[in-house]
C-alpha cells in the first residue's frame, strides 16, 4: 500500500440542526463551536483536500464519488424539513475523484464518478462541508457508503483512498460523518428537551468517546460489529464508519484524539472528534480478522456447497 | 356532500429503469428500451386508469423516509429536477407536480386522530422523491391529476416488520376515513418492488435485458408465493406472512406502503389484476391493482 498523508481527521454527526438551528438548544450550539474548531484548524491547516465518507449517502452500483467541479443546489432534509432549506455550492477536486475511481477499481471495486447537475448530495455532506469549509477554500471529494458493503470493501475502499493520495501527493484531512448511536426519537420534541434515547446508547456512545479521546481508532474499528449490535439501527448491514476512518488514515491506535463535543440529536448521539496522527497512543486488541488488500467479490459459497 | 371512496389500488413499482426506457421529454438520458413486460403492463393499466372516473392519486413512497412520524405533502405546487441518488445515469427527470392539499390535510388530521405522529411538508424547496415521480409517470403520463404523497414512517427499521405492519394498517384506516370524508373519489398507489435484493453492478448498457434475472431463486420463488395470494384474493393471509416475506427476501414492503393500501381498501377478498413481473436489476417488480367494481374488474394475466 501506498504512504498516504492524512494531516487528521474528523468524526461529526450528519443531522442538520447544527447548521440550521444552533440556537435552539445548549446541546446544539456546543456541537456548532466544536464544528467552528474544527473549520479553524481545516483553515489553519496545509491541506490540499478534504475527503468526505458520509452514511448518508447510501449507494447501491458500487462505490460512487462526486466528481461534478461546483455541484449547487438547494437541499432540504426529509425528516427536518421545517427547520429550513440548505442552499449549497461547493468545489470538488476533480482530478482527484477520477484517480480515486481507478484505485478503487484496481482494488476491485466497482466504482464510479458522479457529475451531473442536480445530484441530490445528502444532508450528512452538505452539513459538514458547509460548517467545515464554507468559503469553499479547500477543494472536497464525496465518496458514498454503499448500502450492501461490509468490511473487507469498506476497508479496502479506505486503502485505495491512500493509494490515490500518494500518487497524487496530496495533504488530505479525512471527515467521517456519521452518528454514534443513531436511535432518534419518534415524535417531534422540544430541543430544549433532547437527550439520548436511553442510557444504553448513552453508555456505549461514551465509551466509543473514551477510544476516541485515547487515539485508539484501530481498537475501534476491530469494534464495529460489536457497536452495530448494540446501538445502531439496523437501516444497513454494518457500521462502517470506524472501518473506512482506520483504513484511510492507517489501521493503527497511533493517534491524538480530542472529543470537541458529545450531544444529543433528536435522540441520537451527535458528537465532534479529532484524531491526528502521532506516536503516543496504543490499544489492547488484536485483529481476529484477515486483514484485506483487494476485494474480490462475492465468494459463492452457495454454488459451491451443491448436491 | 357524496361519501368519498377508494376507485382503484395500484401496486406500482418504481425503478428508475422504466421511465429511462420510456423515454419519456421529462427525462435527460435517452435509452434503447427495455423491460418491456413490466412497461406494458403499465402502459395498460394506465389505460385502465383513462376510464376511471378519479380526482386524485394518493401514493405511499419508500423514498421518502422519515422517522418521526408519517409526513404529508402540503403545498400545492412542485417544480424542480429529480435526480436518482443511486442511478442518476438513467435518471433526471424534470417535474412540475399538483399536489391536493386539501386532502393532504384531511389525510394528516385523520391520522393525528388515530394516535399517529404526523406532519405536513410544507418548504417550497422540497424536492419530490424519485419513488413518487417513477410510479405517478408509469400511471398517468400526462400528470393532469393531482396528487398527495405520504412519507414512509420507518418502522421497520426501529422496531419490526410486525410494528411496521401494524402502523401502516392504522395508516390505511385513517386514510380511508379521511377519503369518506373528502368526498372525493380516489386512487391509491403502493409504490415499491416485491423481493429488492440488487446486483451492485451494472451492465454498461443499463437497458440490456440479456443481463437481467432476479438476484436468486429464493426470491423469485417469494415473489411468485404473492402474486398466487393477490390472485386468490388472500390479502389478509397476504398482509399477515408480510413480515416474513419483508425479511427472508429484504423486501421493499418494509416501507409499509402495501400494509397500508391493502388496510384502506379494508383488506380485499377479491382477485388482483396481474399486469406484469419482471426483474429490475435482480429485484422483483409487480405491477397490479385491486379494482374494487366487479363490473370492470379483469382478469388481465
Amino acid at each position: 500500500m501506498e504512504d498516504a498523508d492524512i494531516l487528521f481527521g474528523i468524526y461529526c454527526p450528519p443531522h442538520p440542526q447544527p447548521l440550521l438551528s444552533p440556537e435552539a438548544s445548549d446541546g446544539y450550539a456546543k456541537l456548532r463551536q466544536a464544528y467552528d474548531t474544527c473549520r479553524e484548524r481545516i483553515e489553519n491547516s496545509d491541506a490540499d483536500l478534504i475527503i468526505v465518507y458520509s452514511t448518508t449517502w447510501p449507494s447501491i452500483i458500487g462505490h460512487q464519488i462526486q466528481a461534478h467541479p461546483e455541484p449547487e443546489w438547494v437541499h432540504v432534509d426529509d425528516d427536518f424539513h421545517y427547520l429550513g432549506s440548505m442552499p449549497y455550492k461547493f468545489k470538488m477536486d476533480v482530478d482527484f475523484a477520477e484517480c480515486l475511481r481507478d484505485s478503487a477499481k484496481e482494488r476491485g471495486l466497482h466504482s464510479r464518478t458522479i457529475a451531473y447537475e442536480g445530484f441530490p448530495i445528502d444532508t450528512g455532506s452538505v452539513v459538514a462541508l458547509k460548517l467545515l469549509n464554507p468559503d469553499n477554500r479547500i477543494p472536497a471529494c464525496i465518496v458514498s457508503s454503499n448500502m450492501y458493503a461490509n468490511r473487507a470493501e469498506t476497508i479496502v475502499l479506505g486503502k485505495s483512498i491512500r493509494d490515490a493520495l500518494a500518487k497524487q501527493g496530496k495533504k488530505a484531512i479525512a471527515v467521517v460523518v456519521s452518528s454514534l448511536s443513531n436511535r432518534m426519537f419518534t415524535e417531534h420534541i422540544d430541543p430544549t428537551e433532547d437527550r439520548i434515547h436511553s442510557p444504553k446508547d448513552d453508555e456505549w456512545n461514551r465509551k466509543i468517546l473514551e477510544f476516541f479521546a485515547d487515539g485508539r481508532l484501530e481498537d475501534l474499528s476491530q469494534l464495529s460489529r460489536e457497536i452495530h449490535g448494540q446501538i445502531r439501527v439496523q437501516k444497513v448491514v454494518a457500521y462502517k464508519p470506524a472501518w473506512w476512518m482506520a483504513a484511510t488514515m492507517g489501521q493503527h491506535n497511533n493517534y491524538q484524539g480530542e472529543v470537541l463535543a458529545y450531544e444529543a440529536l433528536h435522540g441520537s448521539g451527535g458528537a465532534v472528534v479529532t484524531l491526528t496522527p502521532s506516536s503516543g497512543s496504543f490499544g489492547d486488541k488484536e485483529f481476529d480478522e484477515d486483514d484485506v488488500e483487494y476485494y474480490h467479490g462475492d465468494r459463492d459459497v452457495l454454488d459451491k456447497g451443491m448436491l | 356532500m357524496p361519501k368519498g371512496e377508494i376507485v382503484l389500488g395500484c401496486l406500482a413499482p418504481h425503478p428508475p429503469h422504466v421511465v429511462y426506457a420510456e423515454n419519456p421529454d421529462q427525462n435527460e438520458p435517452v435509452s434503447e428500451g427495455g423491460w418491456e413486460t413490466l412497461r406494458w403492463g403499465y402502459n395498460r393499466l394506465a389505460r385502465k386508469l383513462k376510464t376511471i372516473d378519479y380526482d386524485a392519486l394518493v401514493i405511499f413512497t419508500p423514498h421518502w423516509q422519515t422517522y418521526i412520524g408519517t409526513h404529508f405533502l402540503g403545498l400545492p405546487e412542485f417544480k424542480s429536477k429529480s435526480v436518482d441518488p443511486v442511478f442518476p445515469n438513467i435518471f433526471r427527470y424534470n417535474y412540475d407536480i399538483k399536489v391536493d392539499v386539501e386532502l393532504s390535510e384531511i389525510m394528516r388530521e385523520k391520522a393525528s386522530e388515530h394516535g399517529i405522529i404526523t406532519k405536513m411538508m410544507r418548504n417550497q424547496d422540497f424536492r419530490v422523491d424519485y419513488g413518487t415521480i417513477t410510479s405517478c409517470h408509469m400511471l398517468n403520463p400526462d400528470w393532469d391529476k393531482p396528487i398527495v404523497t405520504i412519507s414512509s414512517n420507518r418502522n421497520a427499521h426501529y422496531y419490526s416488520a410486525e410494528v411496521m405492519n401494524e402502523q401502516a394498517a392504522a395508516l390505511g384506516r385513517a386514510c380511508a376515513e379521511a377519503i369518506e370524508e373528502s368526498g372525493k373519489k380516489v386512487v391509491l398507489i403502493s409504490s415499491h418492488s416485491l423481493s429488492h435484493r440488487h446486483f451492485v453492478t451494472e451492465s454498461p448498457l443499463p437497458e440490456d435485458m440479456s443481463r437481467e434475472h432476479i438476484y436468486n431463486h429464493s426470491q423469485y420463488v417469494w415473489d411468485m408465493k404473492l402474486v398466487d395470494l393477490m390472485r386468490e384474493g388472500k390479502m389478509r393471509e397476504l398482509i399477515d406472512i408480510l413480515p416474513e416475506f419483508t425479511e427472508q427476501t429484504i423486501a421493499e414492503t418494509e416501507a409499509g406502503g402495501l400494509t397500508w393500501m391493502m388496510s384502506a381498501m379494508g383488506f380485499p377478498q377479491y382477485s388482483a389484476e396481474i399486469y406484469g413481473y419482471q426483474s429490475v436489476i435482480g429485484t422483483g417488480n409487480l405491477v397490479a391493482a385491486w379494482d374494487p367494481n366487479a363490473v370492470t374488474r379483469e382478469i388481465v394475466l
